[in-house]
């Protein structure tokens, strides 16, 4: 059974259809690029997948669980980033990170806090609120809470938005120590991601998927990554 | 399924939500400043407005008199940030894909405001010693006080809760909340008897629905009055009615509030 399920998800506000029967399925081990320009569908793909949006049509499975119908155990199995990665500024980064703890109803909530911690590299900045962080830090503390519970199911909306390239080497390098043994959706712009982290991609354009296949196939497209692109959403 | 399932979380999401509400009020001055006015008014209301020692009589009803007033004023400052704060930090989303349910979270939101509200009044709790002191009040009499006017401010969370759903603007659910409750305070003082008597007639508008009727009339709109159902309280009579009217207030403003944000 795969991780994640996607069937004919569809949405509207009003008169925009902003998801048209999106189907696609994601199994344990593999890292989806999730590409498409803004406001093609992907945000509103991923709140749906996630349970935060309902799908006017269609389903949504998370390690089995419908979003809908089981959607706290379907989330106990889901780690979300979403974009912009919020979090409650007036906390510190561990207190954040210990209140996800608890309300996921973690065995040993301070273990995994402190593990978090050191898996995203945080700790120097753990008493410091979150309001008072730069980007790239906020960016890691959204990450951090994503993973926190070790989930079988990342989904991520533009995790590496707005950092300079050693903070995406890190996020990177992160995601692929993890990637073997969970299912990755990741939305992002940046098309050399799909080379350096991703086993898959699927393109989405007004609401629809224009392309879902492997990387290789994708990268055997053309050399210039940025003109299939413009050739895919067109 | 593809492996065992994480332990069922039970009450322990609620409790995490419950801890951090109750924490964030004291994250900032604001909650201090919020107890600090409250205190002030309260023994100021009932001091140099109501005549409360000038009165001469040991009891507190001088000062749960004022409540109403304040509550309807500071509830909705309590209660502002309830959603509102969540949809503007963003947080909204991030909280409703936490394994939580939403009526989990606006429970634990809410009682987490409303015990903040019960400490602004219990930092009251020297007026009663004062009165104590001077003469032999009924303590009997102050306690249902004490508890009717705690009452009165969860039914004035409920309806700041439904104004904080409503929008991602602090000030405006302040602002929405304050116009609702003022108004239930006006409507217990008959201050609208004549607008109403010209809505629904002198005998009162009659409803029908099937073989029943209804008759609304204006004594049933004073009846909604936040003042009218403490005061029995502070005259030491826990009756039923009022109980239900503020429990009732309270928890369709958490129930509305919630199915608002459910469906967002």
């Amino acid at each position: 059974m795969p991780l994640i399920e996607a069937k004919h998800l569809s949405k509207s506000y009003g008169a925009l259809r902003a998801v048209s029967d999106v189907s696609f399925s994601v199994d344990r081990g593999e890292v989806v690029g999730f590409l498409g320009p803004n406001g093609a569908g992907k945000s509103t793909t991923m709140k749906m997948l996630t349970g935060h949006l309902r799908a006017d049509a269609g389903s949504a499975h998370i390690a089995g669980f419908d979003v809908a119908d089981e959607a706290v155990r379907a989330k106990q199995h889901l780690g979300y980033s979403p974009e912009g990665a919020p979090a409650y500024g007036e906390m510190t980064v561990r207190e954040f990170l210990r209140f996800a703890a608890d309300l996921r109803g973690l065995a040993d909530p301070a273990e995994s806090v402190r593990r978090t911690l050191a898996l995203c590299r945080l700790e120097e900045v753990a008493a410091q609120g979150i309001d008072t962080l730069s980007k790239g830090y906020r960016m890691r503390v959204g990450f951090a809470q994503a993973v926190l519970h070790d989930p079988e199911v990342l989904i991520l909306d533009e995790p590496t938005d707005g950092l300079d390239p050693n903070q995406k080497h890190e996020v990177r390098r992160i995601l692929k120590e993890m990637a073997a043994t969970k299912a990755v959706i990741v939305s992002t712009h940046i098309l050399e991601e799909v080379g350096e982290l991703c086993t898959r991609v699927i393109v989405i354009a007004k609401g629809e998927v224009r392309c879902d296949e492997s990387r290789e196939k994708f990268l055997a497209r053309g050399a210039d990554l940025n003109a299939v692109f413009r050739q895919l959403t067109a | 399924m593809t492996s065992p399932a994480p332990a069922a979380p039970g009450l322990k999401p609620f409790a995490a939500m419950l801890r951090r509400e109750f924490a964030g009020y004291f994250r900032t001055p604001l909650a201090y400043v919020f107890l600090a006015v409250f205190n002030a008014f309260a023994v100021s209301l009932a001091f140099f407005v109501g005549g409360l020692y000038e009165s001469g009589v040991a009891s507190l009803d001088r000062f749960f008199l004022y409540h109403p007033w304040l509550w309807a004023f500071l509830a909705p400052a309590a209660g502002a940030r309830l959603w509102a704060e969540e949809r503007r930090q963003g947080t909204l989303e991030l909280l409703l894909t936490w394994p939580i349910t939403v009526w989990q979270a606006a429970l634990g939101k809410f009682l987490a405001a409303w015990l903040f509200l019960a400490c602004a009044l219990l930092m009251t709790l020297p007026v009663a010693f004062t009165v104590g002191w001077l003469g032999d009040p009924d303590w009997g009499v102050i306690l249902s006080g004490y508890a009717g006017s705690l009452l009165c401010a969860g039914a004035c969370l409920g309806i700041a809760a439904i104004a904080s759903a409503l929008t991602r603007s602090q000030v405006i659910a302040f602002v929405t909340g304050f116009l609702a409750c003022f108004l239930l305070v006006l409507v217990g003082y008959g201050v609208f008897d004549e607008l109403l008597t010209g809505l629904l007639g002198q005998e009162g508008l009659f409803i029908r629905w099937r073989q029943f009727v209804f008759r609304v009339t204006v004594d049933d709109f004073r009846q909604l009055g936040l003042w009218r159902n403490l005061e029995p309280f502070t005259l030491g009579l826990v009756d039923a009615r009022p109980v239900a009217y503020f429990l009732s207030v309270a928890f369709a403003g958490l129930g509305l509030s919630t199915i608002i944000v459910e469906r967002r």
